[in-house]
């Protein structure tokens, strides 16, 4: 295995593209990509995309090989595989593109996100999102994937007392955040009043503790490392790359309030960067609910079990804090355009980690941690990166 | 979808069929080929068991979203059951005031059409819990 370095990143705004289709948001990101790499469409190798439900949300598959195509790289013959674990995919894309590169089969490649989510209307989108949880028991009973969250967090409550009050600084943090970067879906702040009276989706969620419906596209150009500094002056390398996962439903774990698969990943990307939590300089943490990154704020190793919120309460996951978390905005501010998600999430990342972040900068960032998770925390992948 | 979609799981779906692993006793609810504890060890040899319904509620949320097919139901109660069998099963609970209903509060299944109606058009049925009378 050879060291794998980022050379170049790129992404659409996030949000409700009335005028743009699956395949215009995928190209938009992937030659901003390409661009920032300063690299011509001849050096890519391959192409991983990934995308959780295209053949759902606009009846699209082969996903890869239409991307390919619109941006330019049919006549290249250039191999192009989409990559799906539900709202993980871009992760997972990413996991895949790293293999590729690090085990020397090629030296260049792309690896996209994509999702194009509002051509549905609402329940249907629901409909297919429950798609990342057990389709004939647990979705068949009437269980949304908002559903699953929130019987994640009534059961955290029960076991550790946390309040509404305080899972709704998780968002608010977010939104501050998203409010300083300008490709988030949601750029303005809210309140933790504004949270708690949003409209109820599966109590104790309100609206404001789940992430959007956007539309998005996010890509990456990884290299071999030994050839990066060709291309650019700032290549960041991908310390770690692991997945984990756990039982698909909720009704098989143990616990609903630690997430195995997170706590799994976490040890072994540590392990792998030769890093600890301390050692990292900001984190993207997967909150599609909050109650998801509360879990994930823990399981990564941040915080004690029942004591993650108190890093909220003290301040510390703010953009200029002990724990810059979500700078980006997060899944719910930024927005989640599932497939995109994942390899979004390394955008910010890339961005942070060469200073190029603007009004949201973290001071001194050289280390980074981002957090994906498919389902109910079904399958975890994270990547740490680092300046090189 | 078709019929046998949802005809298939009938006998598992209708009267609470999962399956035990000779090996280390587990009870699994929705049935299994493989127990994740023993592995090949326990290939093909799990066993049918029944479940006798009973248990209480482990999480529960009250569904407010507009829900494909469980449109006309909202707002309703999904809930995780604990059963003294082992297993856990997701299912609503029903013909409760939702105020009522809290972690550890004794339920039991009974047999209840699921969803109005499917893309289809096919009325499926399933199990639903209620409260235990006291
Ligand atoms: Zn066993």
């Amino acid at each position: 295995m050879r060291d794998v370095a980022i050379i170049g990143a790129g992404e659409t705004k996030y949000g409700e593209h009335w005028d743009k289709s699956l395949r215009n948001l995928a190209v938009e990101a992937g030659l901003k990509a390409i661009e920032d790499a300063n690299i011509s469409a001849e050096d890519i190798q391959a192409i991983f995309g990934g995308n959780m439900s295209a053949g759902s949300f606009v009846g699209q598959d082969h996903v890869g090989a239409l991307i390919a195509d619109f941006a330019g790289l049919a006549e290249l013959n250039v191999p192009a595989i989409r990559i799906e674990s539900a709202c993980a995919s871009g992760a997972a894309a990413l996991h895949a593109g790293y293999m590729a590169v690090a085990s020397g089969l090629y030296d260049i490649v792309l690896v996209g996100g994509v999702e194009k989510m509002t051509d549905l209307p609402g329940d249907m989108v629901t409909d297919i999102l429950a798609g990342a949880a057990d389709r004939e028991w647990e979705v068949f009973f009437g269980a949304t994937f908002p559903a699953l969250g929130a019987m994640m967090a009534r059961r955290y409550m029960h076991e550790y007392g946390l309040t509404r009050e305080q899972m709704a600084l998780l968002p608010v943090i977010a939104h501050k955040h998203g409010a300083m970067n300008p490709d988030a879906h949601f750029q303005r702040e809210v309140t933790v009043d504004q949270v708690l009276n949003a409209p109820m989706v599966a109590d104790p969620l309100t609206v404001m503790n789940c992430s959007p419906v956007s539309d998005g596209g996010a890509a990456l150009v990884l290299a071999s490392a030994d050839i990066a500094r060709k291309y650019t002056d700032s290549p960041i390398k991908i310390s770690a790359s692991v997945a984990a996962n756990d039982y698909i439903s909720l009704h098989e774990r143990e616990s609903l309030t630690v997430s195995k698969s997170t706590v799994e990943a976490g040890k072994k990307a540590y392990k792998m960067a030769k890093k600890e939590p301390k050692d990292i300089d900001l984190a993207e943490i997967h909150d599609a609910f909050s109650i998801i990154a509360l879990l994930g704020i823990e399981d990564l190793g941040f915080a004690k079990k029942g004591e993650g919120i108190k890093l909220a309460e003290e301040g510390q996951l703010y953009y200029d804090g002990d724990l810059p978390y979500n700078v980006s905005g997060g899944l719910k501010a930024k927005g989640h355009p599932v497939g995109a998600t994942g390899v979004g999430q390394v955008v910010e990342l890339v961005k942070q980690l060469r200073n190029e972040a603007g009004k949201r900068q973290v001071p001194d960032a050289k280390v980074g941690l981002a957090h994906n998770v498919g389902g109910t925390m079904t399958s975890s992948i994270i990547h740490i990166v680092e300046v090189m | 979808m078709v019929v046998p979609r949802f005809w298939r799981e009938r006998r598992y779906r209708y009267s609470l069929i999962g399956t035990r692993c000779p090996v280390c006793g587990t009870i699994y609810f929705p049935p299994r080929d493989v127990c994740p504890k023993c592995g090949r060890e326990s290939v093909g040899k799990m066993e049918e068991v029944q479940l006798s319904g009973k248990g209480k509620v482990y999480s529960y949320t009250v569904v407010h979203q507009n829900v494909l097919g469980y449109k006309y139901q909202k707002p309703y109660v999904m809930a995780i059951i604990e059963t003294p069998e082992g297993p856990k099963l997701t299912g609503q609970i029903v013909d409760v005031d939702p105020e009522e209903v809290h972690i550890g509060m004794p339920v039991h299944a009974v047999f209840r059409r699921i969803a109005e109606d499917g893309k289809a058009g096919i009325i499926q049925y399933g199990y639903k819990f209620v409260p235990d009378k006291e």
